[in-house]
């Protein structure tokens, strides 16, 4: 076991965990929106970033950072609150984030996201990009209007399903998530329709068709139910 | 008997303004006066200064021609090699001065430019004569390879790619990183705008990097080595292909290199210009064939790089450093620079600089020295205001900081960084605000869009510059720019977001006041921003020839031929500067509103 503290707290780690999971062990909460268990971390939205103080306070992302012995994390202080907050306001400014309009409000992880850090107005110019719906597919759609290129549907759908349907396109602040290498999703030859993108996805940007707000909630942890079902290598 | 020897400069910068013409010229005028077998010609890499191309140095006098064109080549024959004397009217300076007499070269100091200009970078042999390989000869057959690592941590050679990480460090990581096979990497990605170090050296001494490679190689146990080199470096790719195939020929790459165990081997990776791919863990993923963007950091390369695999990764100028330090000692090495900074850096001069070019200079120099003694200073009629060093992440530096010594930690004191050593001069014809907002706008065209700091933060810097640079900015924005400058700074994932406000920062930090006036006077000072001048016609200078009303194209300038003075109506202007270019008396003048 590999001993290090996080917010002064004593925490106990397995030498291949994470900040993240060994603060999750220990009951210690940090946010996070392009984790997803069962995921390869990519640490890109910053959300989980926690100050190492004996890294010269550097900022790491705890769902991507491996556990050392002797670390002493700060997961929770006013600087990463700030921090945070300013993330998810860039995040709102970015694209069209318009809840009262969205299939998934009321269970989405960038509102609950707001709501818990105390994100209550944008300071940033709203960048009103305008982007296609695609709705070609029969029983899904995505709306890039609401993604925040957490890229949790791309790596369901490599890393779980092994379709490899989705992937990013452009790059900046122009990058979209795209099947098949710009095809339309419902003429998508690899998409299973398997729904474990929709399922993974945080916000109202991949959505089931033909159900009402209410009825749109997802199941993110479904991706970490499938994969520790399978028989291991 | 030869007995006349021409170096051509045939790098980059010379070909595009017509050394291959000048060449055939040459040859075609000395098969005329049937002097081939007596005057050889050699093709060589970069001799550095760029604005004077095609260059050409003659020897064994050391005669310097400038913007020689293929028109002149008959003349050079003639009045030089027949009549020896040299062509005065191509010469740098007058009294035809050796290279080492003109200052711009005097007071460099040449290692890994060494053969830039002297050799054919096309010719092994060339490279071989000029002690080429014997340092990867001597490490494989005499030293083991923790006395390489040694050598390198004793010189104190630090990363020239921009951070200046200790080498020696890198290389002990990855010598004891558990794992097989390592690999190691050559990041040739140069993408600053203004920066081509690594270009020149790459079509200059391509050998030297194989070599600093191998090297490498045997001092951390890899077998096999990749350079990944942007697309848009065409000649130097081909001069490393042929450079690849003439070492594999020799046997200094391959199987059982000077009949030792130690086999190794180099690909070439084409990097398709996404400026992100010269970040190190980019750069890994770009050669394995996936989407070119960063991962966080730990683990490092060294333990976790090229497919999973300890890689060692430096930078073109780190690698043509390596057989120097173990040919002359790392003591020798050592012995130029400053405590910390050891050796010598190759920037690449651009802007408003009388010389523009290539130059190395030991660590240490004053940015003063740099500028104003091998670079010649500001071109006459202009002051110099500031010197933007180490490009898109890289800051600006006032004149009252000229006599900072160009070494990776003053520099990065005062807000800029040595950066990969692009250096481009602004005289006070430069706004910064408007230079602040171009490299933004680069380093938010480059943003791979992964991490949300780098990808929105920069968008969100380059609207409030946008409105700035318009006239409508706010007071507040300013505060603003600096705490997203500082998030970027904080939270970005990779260097590329780390690094992009610094540009503005730094600029904030020593001009606040053009900032200022752009904002509450609504005017910039230098004259650039076009919101934000006026054209007026100086009645005096004014000819009435009616050029100006003819280019403009909103009927804004206006008069009749012949009676002067014109005018120019400030409402109907939509300030694209046409007049401005069109008049032949400079009688257009733009003036802050």
């Amino acid at each position: 076991m590999i001993s290090l503290r996080i917010d002064d707290t004593p925490v106990q780690a397995k030498p291949n965990w994470t900040i993240l999971t060994a603060a999750r062990a220990a009951g210690i909460r940090i946010p996070t929106l392009c984790h997803l268990d069962a995921l390869r971390p990519v640490g890109a939205c910053r959300l989980c970033l926690v100050e190492i103080r004996n890294w010269n306070g550097r900022l790491v992302p705890a769902c991507a950072t491996p556990v050392q012995e002797g670390l002493d994390v700060v997961a929770d202080s006013d600087r990463l609150a700030s921090l945070r907050r300013t993330i998810l306001e860039l995040l709102f400014a970015e694209r069209n984030h318009i809840c009262a309009f969205c299939v998934s409000n009321g269970h989405c992880e960038l509102q609950d996201l707001a709501t818990e850090l105390g994100m209550d107005h944008v300071t940033f110019p709203y960048r009103f990009p305008a982007l296609a719906v695609d709705a070609s597919h029969a029983k899904f759609g995505i709306d890039p209007n609401r993604c925040v290129l957490c890229g949790r549907c791309v790596r369901a759908c490599s890393e779980v399903e092994g379709a490899f349907t989705w992937g990013f396109a452009g790059r900046g602040v122009h990058t979209l998530i795209e099947a098949d290498l710009g095809e339309p999703w419902g003429q998508s030859t690899t998409c299973t329709g398997c729904g474990k993108c929709v399922q993974a996805c945080p916000t109202g940007a991949l959505f089931e068709k033909g159900k009402a707000t209410a009825e749109q909630v997802k199941r993110p942890a479904l991706l970490a139910e499938v994969t520790e079902r399978r028989p291991r290598a | 008997m030869r007995r006349i020897q021409v170096l051509l400069c045939s790098g980059t910068a010379c070909q595009s303004s017509g050394s291959e013409r000048v060449k055939r010229a040459l040859l075609d005028a000395l098969t005329a006066h049937d002097l081939l077998p007596e005057v050889q010609l050699v093709d060589t890499g970069c001799m550095g200064p760029c604005e004077l191309g095609p260059v050409l140095l003659v020897y064994p006098e050391g005669t310097f021609y400038v913007k020689v064109q293929p028109d002149d080549a008959a003349e050079i024959v003639i009045e030089h090699f027949l009549k020896g004397r040299p062509l005065r009217r191509l010469l740098w300076a007058e009294g035809a001065p050796q290279p080492h007499e003109i200052p711009f070269f005097a007071r460099q100091r040449k290692l890994v430019l060494r053969n830039c200009g002297t050799i054919d970078p096309e010719k092994i042999e060339e490279y071989i004569a000029s002690g080429g390989y014997e340092a990867l000869g001597r490490a494989v057959t005499s030293m083991t390879p923790t006395e390489v690592v040694a050598a390198i941590s004793r010189s104190g050679l630090r990363g020239r790619g921009g951070a200046g990480f200790p080498t020696g460090t890198k290389w002990e990581l990855v010598r004891v990183a558990a794992g097989v096979p390592k690999y190691v990497v050559c990041n040739a990605d140069e993408g600053d705008p203004g920066a081509f170090m690594d270009r020149a050296i790459l079509e200059g001494d391509p050998h030297s990097i194989l070599e600093g490679m191998a090297i490498a190689g045997y001092a951390v146990g890899a077998s096999r080595g990749y350079v990944y080199i942007r697309a848009e470096y065409p000649l130097a790719i081909q001069r490393l292909e042929v450079a690849l195939a003439q070492a594999r020929k020799l046997g200094v790459l391959g199987q059982r290199i000077f009949e030792t165990d130690f086999s190794f081997d180099i690909e070439l990776r084409m990097g398709a210009g996404a400026f992100v791919c010269g970040e190190e863990t980019a750069l890994i993923a770009s050669i394995e064939g996936r989407r070119g963007e960063p991962r966080p950091r730990p683990p490092y390369p060294a333990t976790s790089g090229l497919w999973g695999k300890p890689t060692l990764i430096n930078n073109v100028e780190t690698y043509a450093n390596v057989r120097h330090i173990l040919l002359d000692g790392p003591e020798a090495f050592a012995s130029v620079g400053t405590e910390k900074s050891k050796g010598t850096k190759v920037f690449a001069l651009a802007g408003k600089v009388r010389n523009t070019g290539l130059v190395e200079v030991p660590m240490g120099i004053t940015l003063r020295e740099l500028v104003f003694d091998i670079g010649g200073g500001v071109p006459t009629g202009r002051e110099f205001k500031a010197v933007q060093i180490g490009g898109p992440s890289g800051g600006c530096l006032p004149s009252s900081l000229l006599d900072v010594p160009v070494d990776y930690d003053s520099l990065s004191q005062h807000g800029a960084i040595m950066g990969s050593g692009g250096v481009i001069i602004l005289d006070d014809a430069t706004c910064m605000v408007n230079m602040a907002r171009f490299f933004l706008q680069f380093t938010a065209d480059e943003s791979c869009g992964k991490c949300v700091p780098c990808r929105v933060g920069t968008q969100m810097m380059l609207a409030i510059l946008d409105r700035i640079v318009a006239g409508e900015g706010k007071e507040e924005d300013l505060q603003r720019l600096r705490e997203i400058g500082e998030m970027m700074k904080n939270a970005s994932l990779c260097g590329l977001g780390q690094t992009a406000p610094n540009p503005v920062l730094s600029t904030l930090r020593y001009f606040p006041a053009e900032y200022e006036a752009h904002i509450r006077d609504r005017s910039c000072p230098a004259g650039v921003c076009p919101n934000l001048v006026r054209y007026r016609i100086d009645p005096d200078a004014c000819r009435g020839c009616d050029a100006c009303r003819r280019a403009c194209p909103t009927g804004a300038a206006q008069g009749t031929a012949g009676a002067p003075p014109y005018q120019i109506v400030d409402e109907r202007c939509i300030r694209c500067g046409a007049c401005f270019d069109a008049c032949p008396f400079d009688a257009v003048r733009k003036e802050p509103r």
